[in-house]
């Protein structure tokens, strides 16, 4: 369920897109408000999918409205002016462009248009944070009284041998007496997924899946039947 | 002259009585306001202002089924723009049909 803020000195538009909220199970109002400023300090304080931003306010225009906003949540103006929607489109935030007055068919796609884009986001927000994941953490492993410094960008699978565990790396292999749940907990989780009871891969390193196996370098490595689930719901998969 | 009707706000309601009357309340509650400002503005010859006040109206003439008036509006806001308006009275002959109606729904 999305939430959203309804932007717009006129009580009658903002009565409009009430209805048509109201009327979709899919976005709750958190708040209405008649004028820009308030709806600012507004979303300073609260995060909110999607704000229905009328253009022409007194003294602040939707476009004003959306530069003052550090991060925008996702946008969808309304106006009764057809000619801004190439302005429009020049702002990121802004999915969508509403002519007064509004019907019915035309909210409910822009609602689908919304959910997309904040769905696209999410997909971003989550292969950015996997990406400095895997860039920036590392991993210092104990081989013969050394310390030797792994990035976790550089692993690409570790297996579980008895006692020890096999790091496997592009340039090297290492062997270390450790298990591989407790090398697991030091592992970031959007990046180390175990798919199997003996391995786990460097899930940004997989070249491709075939039935139940992944190939990861020149390894092939099995995906037992029970982790394949967690596996498949990590990938950005286009169906 | 062309008159209103609550097509748009019944299509809006679906059937739902309640909002088209708490809608209907919405109207009547802010017409008059509006118009008030318009003629405050428009006397003192407040042109920037005034295509404003008429840009917010001519959402009320779309609700209210003013396929003409609306027209009537898009003109006279352009008109007030570039600093004349001569459309002022038929405008205003709108808005009066409007203040009417309102008063019989």
């Amino acid at each position: 369920m999305m939430n959203c803020i309804i932007v717009d000195d006129e009580a009658t538009a903002r009565a409009i897109v009430a209805k048509f909220c109201e009327d979709t199970s899919e976005i709750v109002i958190k708040e209405e408000f008649s004028n820009a400023i308030d709806a600012i300090k507004f979303l300073n304080k609260q995060t909110i999918d999607v704000v229905f931003l009328d253009v022409h306010m007194p003294g602040f225009t939707g476009f004003d409205f959306v530069e003052t906003l550090k991060t925008p949540p996702k946008i969808v103006l309304i106006t009764s002016d057809k000619d801004l929607a190439l302005q429009a489109y020049e702002y990121d935030a802004i999915v969508d462009y509403l002519i007064k007055p509004l019907t019915k068919e035309r909210f409910e796609k822009s609602i689908v248009k919304v959910k997309t884009a904040i769905e696209n986001q999410k997909i971003i927000n989550n292969a950015s944070k996997v990406a400095r994941a895997a860039n920036l953490g590392e991993l210092f492993i104990n081989i013969d009284r050394r310390l030797i410094k792994l990035k976790f960008n550089d692993i690409l699978l570790i297996q579980a041998l008895g006692d020890y565990i096999k790091i496997k790396t592009e340039k090297e292999e290492y062997k270390v007496h450790n298990t591989l749940k407790k090398v697991k907990e030091k592992l970031p989780e959007d990046v180390f997924l175990q798919i199997h009871r003996s391995y786990i891969i460097n899930f940004t390193k997989i070249i491709d899946i075939e039935d139940n196996s992944v190939l990861i370098d020149k390894s092939v490595v099995p995906i037992s039947r029970s982790n394949k689930p967690k596996l498949m719901k990590h990938l950005n998969l286009l169906s | 002259m062309e008159q209103p009707n609550l097509n748009y706000i019944k299509e809006l309601s679906g059937n739902d009585k309640a909002f088209e009357l708490k809608f209907l309340d919405i109207v009547k509650g802010e017409f008059p306001v509006e118009k008030q400002e318009y003629i405050s503005c428009s006397e003192r010859k407040d042109f920037k202002g005034t295509a404003e006040i008429v840009h917010k109206l001519k959402h009320k003439f779309n609700i209210l089924g003013l396929e003409k008036g609306y027209k009537l509006a898009v003109a006279y806001e352009e008109e007030l723009k570039r600093g004349s308006n001569k459309l002022k009275d038929d405008f205003l002959r709108v808005l009066v049909t409007i203040e009417n109606y309102i008063l019989t729904v």
